[in-house]
């Protein structure tokens, strides 16, 4: 399998298997999503004791649960006895302890055995009890979290979750540094979207900076006319900055995308540069600066807002819009499905119409009626079926190939190559990385 | 014509506007400040500063609408139809300033390629008599399956 792994991908091209093949889709499960760092959620989710959230790490149902102590645990969603799910519901509280609603074996909220019943009189002389971690439920081997994301590994070897992250963990700082209070909470809503095409279709097109102004152009040009028509109607005014977000797709022309820039680390984890006018000069924004800079000074307020991320790419399940307060993570449910989980975040300390402004973005971009999202997520599904085809072997990659700059393993495009594929090779070196276990 | 026969009449209309992709009749059906609103959630108990499946005004209507009438509206170019049933009208409340408050049942069926869908759930809406003609203030849709995993996206009104 190794030697095949290497002939799949090239350089500048990758087999359609890659994306096809439910035999590697099983190998990426086990190597690269139930061996590396998965985003859970957030703690905000599970605020008290015995609150728990279902999470999907690979193909293993898992639970996040939190105990009375504070601390949070990953448990195999599963019980020990006959191996009955444990949580039957996406989310919920426990209450003190799980209780198996088959045979009433119950556990501690790190997934201890608590008790069973008749367990003397049914357990003496045998393998089976207290003394025996079998009878637990069983824990991801490793939890952390960084500034209260919450991540686990099903691998007890490998870097820890900060060696891992490298420079992404950008995502989370620059999401939190932007709250007064240097935290964000989870807004209580998930927004759960099926795509029908392998989960590298979706990572592949989060940084790929060439295709916004042709694949959004219906809903840029319809934004923009709405958003010109209501400036004319109010005279001097100007429409919501939602507007102006939905029209840049049209107005932010192809050429324009090659300004921005991408960084592409170790791990398959990419940034793009940007920010997409999110710092007007509104009284809003005027009234939020106010505060940031009573609480960070000057220098520090200038650069957090300072900060120009468009998107980080945490690989291989996490899309971050830090700026945004925003992430999509990824639950590949086979070769050719893929569900994204759809979190907004509330940043501590800040004025209502931040959060207001950033929530636009949410509901009109990342909601089940998104604006934006439909025909990305029609591409993907053709994508996906062409590459099932024997139209061609190859995915190619090759835009803006040789003129990277690469220094200390990081990969910078070259000045006005924003649109390079530089992000998709990044993605696929990590990827033959894992796969080669 | 009694009040729950036009009513109904009017609340048929909706839906076949919808089904029928006459998009600027139905959105005139809307007053000017008129919202179409769909909660992630039945709890929620306004579209205000919350997340939202759909939360628009009119402008945003207007957005939606030429988006699926643009030519390069890609996930629109596949054979796309639906097919509403509207029914269990119920007159809930008459305000004193005419305006009434009503709540009924629907069931759309989704064809898109060769791919069937079911949505179903309840309207609520809040109608205001403007000229003889009904116009909506606000239409809530609490779908049956707002909280289920969407098996792709939602593109037009329910
Ligand atoms: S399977 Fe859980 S108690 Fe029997
Ligand atoms: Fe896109």
């Amino acid at each position: 399998m190794e030697r095949d792994i290497v002939s799949l991908v090239e350089p500048d091209r990758v087999r359609r298997e890659v994306y096809t093949d439910p035999a590697l889709f099983d190998l990426e499960m086990r190597r690269i999503h139930e061996t590396v760092w998965i985003y859970c959620g957030h703690e905000t989710q599970v605020p008290r004791p015995g609150d728990y959230y279902a999470v999907q790490i690979g193909r293993q149902p898992m639970i996040m649960v939190r105990d009375k102590d504070g601390r949070i645990h990953v448990l195999y969603n599963r019980c020990p006895h006959r191996g009955n799910m444990m949580c039957g519901d996406r989310r919920g509280n426990t209450g003190g302890f799980f209780n198996c609603s088959y045979h009433g074996w119950t556990f501690q909220h790190d997934g201890g055995l608590r008790s069973i019943p008749m367990m003397e009189s049914g357990y003496e002389g045998t393998r089976f009890g207290r003394d025996n971690p079998d009878c637990s439920m069983k824990k991801a081997p490793r939890v952390e979290r960084y500034r209260g994301f919450v991540f686990a590994s099903l691998a007890a070897r490998g870097p820890s979750l900060l060696e891992f992250l490298g420079e992404s963990k950008i995502a989370f700082d620059d999401m939190c540094d932007r709250a007064p209070e240097g935290e964000v909470e989870i807004v209580p809503n998930c927004f759960r979207v099926i795509q029908h095409s392998n989960w590298k279709i979706f990572l592949e097109n989060q940084l790929d900076a060439l295709h916004p102004s042709v694949t959004h152009q219906s809903t840029g040009r319809a934004a923009h006319e709405v958003e010109q028509e209501i400036a004319r109607k109010a005279k001097k005014g100007t429409a919501p900055l939602s507007y102006h977000m939905l029209s840049a797709f049209a107005t932010v022309t192809v050429d324009k995308w090659d300004a921005f820039q991408t960084l592409n680390y170790p791990h398959g984890h990419c940034i793009l540069t940007g920010y997409m006018g999110l710092r007007p000069q509104d009284p809003d924004t005027l009234a939020y600066d106010k505060i940031m800079i009573k609480t960070y000074g000057q220098k520090r307020f200038e650069e957090i807002v300072g900060v120009n991320i468009h998107h980080v790419l945490i690989y291989p399940g996490l899309s971050v819009q830090s700026a945004l307060q925003q992430l999509r993570a990824i639950r590949p449910l086979g070769v050719d499905r893929t569900l994204t989980e759809i979190w907004h975040f509330r940043l501590k300390g800040a004025p209502e119409p931040i959060y207001r402004r950033s929530l636009a973005y949410y509901n009109l971009v990342n909601s089940p009626a998104t604006l934006v999202n439909a025909d990305d997520l029609e591409n993907f599904w053709k994508c996906h079926q062409g590459l099932a085809s024997d139209g061609g072997d190859w995915v190619t990659f090759g835009r803006h190939l040789g003129r990277d700059i690469e220094k200390n393993g990081v990969v910078e495009t070259g000045p006005n190559m924003g649109t390079s594929e530089a992000p998709m090779r990044n993605q696929m070196k990590a990827w033959v990385q894992y796969m080669q276990g | 014509m009694d009040l729950q026969h036009q009513v109904e009449q009017f609340l048929y209309r909706q839906a076949d506007l919808l089904d029928r992709k006459q998009w600027q009749d139905w959105i005139d059906l809307f007053t000017p400040d008129g919202i179409y609103w769909m909660p992630p959630d039945a709890t929620y108990q306004t579209w205000d500063g919350q997340p939202a499946i759909f939360a628009e005004d009119r402008n945003l209507m207007t957005v939606r609408m030429k988006r699926v009438l643009h030519p390069d509206a890609w996930s629109q170019r596949p054979l796309w139809e639906t097919s509403h049933v509207v029914s269990n009208v119920v007159i809930e409340k008459k305000h004193k300033s005419g305006e009434i408050e009503v709540r009924s049942r629907f069931h759309m069926m989704e064809l898109r390629r060769d791919d069937v869908r079911h949505f179903a759930g309840a309207y609520s809406h809040r109608l205001v008599k403007v000229k003889n003609q009904f116009g909506i203030k606000l239409q809530r849709v609490d779908m049956t399956n707002a909280q289920a995993a969407y098996d792709y996206v939602l593109q037009v009104w329910v």
